[in-house]
């Protein structure tokens, strides 16, 4: 992993760093966290987490069932105690004492909404605002009804809604008392394609109002759409940067070779093409890693003429966000076999 | 951060508004005075004033008035943690700045407040019965002794043993039905000593049911304390047995 030029912007997301180390410096970050750890018994739900979050960006925490996003989001928002390591949350020291002050800074929609199905949406919206003290209740209500465009629903009662009009009810519950972090736990999980982009739309919305969001999610178009930097987190954090930046910098380049018959002697031809740090067979031809894609191309084409090989086409491939996530996923899974 | 009002009458108003529209909890709340409604009054109109027992009878019947404060909240608060955890509102309840003391007040007098005030009504109309069809002599002897004054007191009291034990019970089950068992179960032997006493197995005096008061009283702070202690944020919240 190559680390990037240490210029501290004053965008946070300018600088997208490789697994960053916590130092002093927590100020004004809205999570600072430091070798987190939760154990249940002996099954490890995360380990040794260590990141940053700032004021205004939207971090998304990527990584396939189990992989303890939950239990993270939990515990920094003081619903469980981690078994070690330490964390910073909206300004405030994780402990068990700060608590109640720490939940009144935050908010969180866990997985599924959670919903009063016997009272209206107003009525659930009431009980939070009385719950978190706040003044001037009807007009927040009104306000957090209007950020998710619901506000003609406010009398329907919670049980008769869809799913998705649901989590929108949960998203406005959560967005009462204009938290400093916005936890969201797989915000779309089990809606349908049209209530996701709904549900898109708002976070998007709330992105461009400068909330700072906490997000999670198992997929990776969502974290790809969504989120100003990424981390991947299969019970250890794996990666962490920008989508792009990830795709960039931490997929092996390649190119995809098809002749018409194989090679006499590929290995001789393409080890001496220095821009080649690798290579492949496949059905159609070869699979070469290569340094730079626009320096390697010109160069194998030539070698390839040199010994009369039939080229049909040369071209560099394209890697998503999934492919990274895949392959770090895989070499999860094959470790776990070891 | 300080204890707060606010936050218990939120959870306060939210819970009576939910029992409102709930029909089990309405179907609690109407059964059980309707039944031991019936039950005094048939006693009591069936009573011999001559007879030598007459204290006896109505000693069984203002009984029967006291299963309503244990009873009803102990079927409502065997319900209040476990039931929100089993619609899933128990994680964004505990999400928000609220602290367990006031969580369990809350839960605690939301129980309270409605026994309360059926169970002195339920006791108000066999008084206004009393009076317009029981023979003289009855209603008399329901005056004598100490018999209204243990009706008023314990009512609260062993309404507030009972809203502890439900709420313990709720904590630590993870199926309503079973928590409404073991939490009516939990919450009788209180009552039996009082039985003791109404039915003139101890003696009755005032003194002596000032004192089982005072120990009543005592024994729910006790349970208050202990309840507070047993709640667990995280188990509650993982749903893990310990
Ligand atoms: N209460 C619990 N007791 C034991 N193990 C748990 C508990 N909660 C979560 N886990 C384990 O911790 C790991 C992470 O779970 P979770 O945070 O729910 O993952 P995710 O949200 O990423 O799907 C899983 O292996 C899960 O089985
Ligand atoms: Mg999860």
């Amino acid at each position: 992993m190559t680390a990037p030029p240490a210029s501290q912007g004053p965008n946070p997301t300018e600088s997208v760093s490789a697994l960053p180390s916590v130092d002093g410096s927590k100020g004004d970050c809205a999570l600072g966290v430091d070798q987190l750890t939760k154990h249940f018994g002996d099954r490890v739900a995360f380990d040794h987490l260590s990141f940053e979050v700032g004021y205004g960006e939207v971090f998304g925490f990527l990584g396939p069932n189990g992989a303890g996003k939950t239990t993270a989001v939990r515990t920094l928002g003081t619903l469980i105690a981690p078994t070690s390591g330490s964390a910073v949350v909206a300004g405030i020291p994780l402990t068990l004492k700060n608590g109640s002050e720490i939940r009144s800074r935050i908010s969180m929609m866990p997985e599924s909404p959670g919903l009063y199905l016997r009272l209206t949406v107003t009525e659930n919206l009431l009980c939070f605002a009385g719950l978190y003290e706040l003044d001037d209740v009807r007009k927040r209500i009104d306000r957090a009804l209007r950020a998710v465009n619901l506000q003609d629903r406010a009398r329907d009662q919670c049980g008769s809604l869809s799913k998705g009009l649901r989590q929108r009810v949960a998203l406005a519950r959560a967005l009462l008392n204009d938290p400093a972090v916005l936890f969201l736990d797989e915000p779309t999980s089990g809606l349908d394609p049209v209530a996701t982009r709904e549900v898109h739309d708002l976070i998007n919305s709330l992105r461009s109002q400068g909330v700072t969001i906490f997000l999670t999610t198992h997929r990776l178009e969502e974290a790809e759409r969504l989120c100003d930097r990424v981390a991947i987190l299969n019970t250890t954090l794996r990666l962490i940067g920008r989508p792009a930046d990830l795709r960039q910098q931490l997929f092996r380049r390649s190119l995809d070779v098809r002749l018409r018959s194989p090679l006499d002697d590929p290995g001789v031809l393409f080890g001496a093409v220095g821009e080649v740090e690798g290579w492949e067979q496949t059905p159609s031809g070869y699979t070469l890693t290569v340094t730079d894609p626009d320096l390697a191309a010109p160069a194998v084409i030539r070698a390839l003429v040199r010994v009369d090989a039939d080229v049909l086409s040369i071209v560099e491939s394209h890697h998503s966000l999934e492919d990274v996530y895949l392959e770090l996923i895989d070499e999860d899974v094959e470790a776990k076999r070891r | 951060m300080s204890f707060s009002w606010t936050r218990v009458g939120a959870i306060m108003h939210k819970e009576l508004r939910d029992y409102r529209r709930n029909r089990f909890v309405i179907g609690t709340m109407a059964a059980v005075p309707a039944l031991f409604i019936i039950l005094p009054t048939i006693q009591l109109i069936a009573a011999n004033t001559t007879s030598r027992a007459l204290s006896l009878r109505i000693g069984l019947s203002l009984l029967y008035m006291l299963v309503i404060p244990v009873t009803m909240p102990s079927v409502v608060c065997a319900y209040s943690v476990v039931g929100e955890r089993e619609q899933g509102t128990l994680e964004p309840i505990l999400s928000t700045p609220i602290q367990r003391e006031e969580f369990l007040i809350a839960k605690a007098l939301a129980a309270f407040a409605p026994t309360l005030v059926i169970a002195y009504v339920v006791f108000g109309v066999f008084l206004g019965i009393a009076a317009l069809f029981a023979h003289p002599a009855i209603v008399s002897a329901i005056y004598a002794g100490s018999h209204v004054m243990v009706q008023l007191l314990f009512t609260p009291l062993l309404a507030g043993w009972a809203i502890w034990v439900g709420i313990a019970v709720s904590t630590r089950s993870t199926d309503v039905r079973v928590a409404q068992q073991l939490s009516v179960l939990g919450s009788v032997p209180p009552l039996i000593i009082v039985a003791l006493m109404s039915l003139n197995v101890i003696s009755e005096s005032t003194e002596l049911a000032v004192g089982l008061a005072a120990a009543l009283l005592a024994f729910d702070l006790l349970a208050w304390r202990a309840v507070a202690q047993m709640f667990d944020r995280e188990r509650l919240v993982t749903g893990r047995r310990r």
